[in-house]
């Protein structure tokens, strides 16, 4: 497994991503809340750009005691990253696909050394 | 670009580019061969109001052109085609709605763009054909004048014949729009349209409040389209203001309904007032309403029929039989279970009677893979479905010399070959 630059840390704000090329294979690296996530930009839906699009929050319905709706809601805590091809939506967290949470994206691990990010891959 | 998402959050997303976005969908072409087999896409579609300034002079009426060229003025807000509510960009997540005017196409516009985009991504997802539909006007049966809908649908078909479709290097036709809120209306459309070149056929827009395909009042159209060998199409939409409609809360549920629905009802009118047997090599194709509602019917009015011949006397066999002679566009095929949708291939005779469909670009198009991968597909069943058989209902000819031996291999070629 090699190690395969990212970008510098320095340069890579809360929001930000970078797509990697390691061959024919291609990794979309997340900064989010100072945590960085990597995962395979080949949607498993129909094969889009997975980590090309929106990253938007999980959007839930709030029910009261006695299960009537109160709407709809941006979550606090759960952020998303989105297929633009599609919609597929993915939980940045665990690169789970949200409407099925069997389904993942590979997940590579990153390493920081100084200033520099990589990805491993 | 920036997109608004949660709270007024702003996501910074790289201009549009179809080429790029679709840059995965080369890859699986080139992985799978798909420049050898002649690709056709039998619904795809380009955003017709971007080009209303070059359309809209086509209108012949003095009195309604001016009230639509009026309309375009900067000040103006009134509508010109009807318009829906609805959220098919899921609030900026497919990034290609909200971006679309981002992308650069050598400062092209109207017609000349339109060709260029469609190109884009035919070579990306390695189409060779593409029938073009229109997008707004697909509401055009909701339009509360007859005369206006006919003048649209003038305008959208003499622009689309006289300065798209000869511009596309013959790699676009089209089923052009019927103004089926006047049966007289739209056989002049065939009779003066019909002939053109890059003209398969024309098509019905479904998204109708009251709409009667056996009415007698139809029965020159459909004779003028058999005469002609021309196809006859049925293009389904959503319509959330429909009062049934209304009952669902989420967009999600009147599309998932609105396009399955409005195809299903004329389906189902057209076969048992046996349309088959009066206008027997009339090719028939239902397009956009996805697959999963072709068997159901089948058993729904094989069932009814079986108990009720008296009120479809025009049936000579069962209505099942009579839906596995007409054709289906595959968009969006509900790929969830192989098991179901392997039954609804048999059922449905797929391998003379599915044609591929992107739809693209809206939301939730399909790719050529949908269909080249499928496990219980046949070689030959994979060839016909992607375009063979759209191949010879629209005598299309192979583009190079690997698809012409596919062609021939599966009894698909009709035309010579191209010249390109």
């Amino acid at each position: 497994m090699a190690e395969k630059f990212v970008a510098k840390l320095s340069e890579m704000n809360n929001g930000d991503r970078r797509i990697v090329f390691v061959g024919d294979n291609e990794i979309g690296v997340f900064k989010h809340e100072g945590q960085f996530y990597a995962y395979s930009n080949f949607c498993l839906h129909q094969g889009g750009p997975a980590c090309e699009g929106l990253t938007i929050a999980k959007v839930e319905e709030r029910l009261r005691p006695d299960k009537t709706s109160m709407g709809l809601y941006f979550s606090e805590d759960e952020m998303h990253f989105v297929c633009p091809w599609h919609g597929m939506e993915y939980d940045m967290k665990t690169g789970e696909c949200v409407s099925d949470r069997k389904m993942k994206l590979k997940k590579y691990k990153t390493v920081q050394k100084g200033d520099d990010l990589y990805v491993v891959a | 670009m920036d997109l608004i998402a949660d709270r007024g959050r702003r996501v910074t997303i790289e201009e549009l580019n179809t080429t790029r976005l679709l840059s995965h969908a080369r890859k699986q072409a080139h992985q799978r061969n798909l420049d050898d087999m002649v690709i056709v896409d039998v619904d795809a579609h380009h955003y017709e109001n971007e080009s209303y300034d070059e359309f809209l002079p086509y209108m012949e009426n003095d009195v309604l052109r001016q009230l639509a060229l009026s309309s375009r003025s900067k000040n103006n807000r009134a509508g010109i085609s009807p318009s829906q509510v609805g959220y098919q960009d899921m609030g900026g997540r497919v990034t290609r709605y909200p971006m679309r005017s981002s992308e650069k196409t050598e400062g092209l516009k109207g017609a000349q763009r339109d060709i260029q985009l469609g190109h884009r991504w035919m070579d990306a997802m390695s189409v060779d054909y593409s029938c073009l539909f229109p997008t707004g006007m697909l509401n055009i049966g909701l339009h509360p004048q007859k005369e206006m809908e006919v003048e649209l649908c003038w305008s959208y078909n003499r622009w689309l014949t006289e300065k798209v479709l000869p511009e596309g290097g013959n790699r676009f036709f089209s089923m052009l729009c019927l103004p089926f809120n006047s049966p007289e209306a739209a056989l002049r459309h065939v009779e003066v349209f019909g002939d053109r070149p890059n003209v398969g056929g024309f098509m019905v827009t479904t998204v109708r409040s009251d709409m009667a395909v056996y009415d007698n009042a139809y029965m020159k159209l459909y004779r003028a389209l058999e005469e002609r060998g021309l196809v006859l199409s049925f293009h389904s939409g959503p319509n959330w203001g429909e009062p049934i409609y209304k009952s669902c809360n989420r967009f999600l549920a009147a599309h998932a309904l609105g396009f399955t629905w409005y195809n299903v009802v004329h389906c189902t009118n057209w076969v048992i007032n046996g349309m088959g047997e009066r206008f027997p090599k009339l090719p028939v194709i239902w397009i956009e309403s996805g697959l999963a509602w072709v068997p159901f019917l089948m058993q729904r009015l094989d069932h009814e029929f079986m108990l009720r011949p008296s009120e479809a006397p025009l049936l000579k066999k069962k209505p099942s039989d009579y839906m596995r002679d007409m054709y289906y566009s595959s968009q969006p095929m509900e790929i969830q279970d192989y098991g179901a949708m392997e039954c609804t291939f048999r059922m449905m005779n797929a391998e003379t009677q599915l044609l591929y469909s992107s739809d693209y670009p809206h939301w939730d198009f399909d790719l050529p893979s949908t269909i080249y991968d499928l496990p219980f597909l046949s070689e030959k069943a994979k060839h016909n479905i992607l375009g063979g058989t759209a191949a010879r209902l629209f005598k299309l000819p192979p583009r190079n010399d690997k698809q012409k031996e596919n062609l021939k291999r599966f009894g698909n070629l009709t035309a010579p070959a191209a010249a390109a």
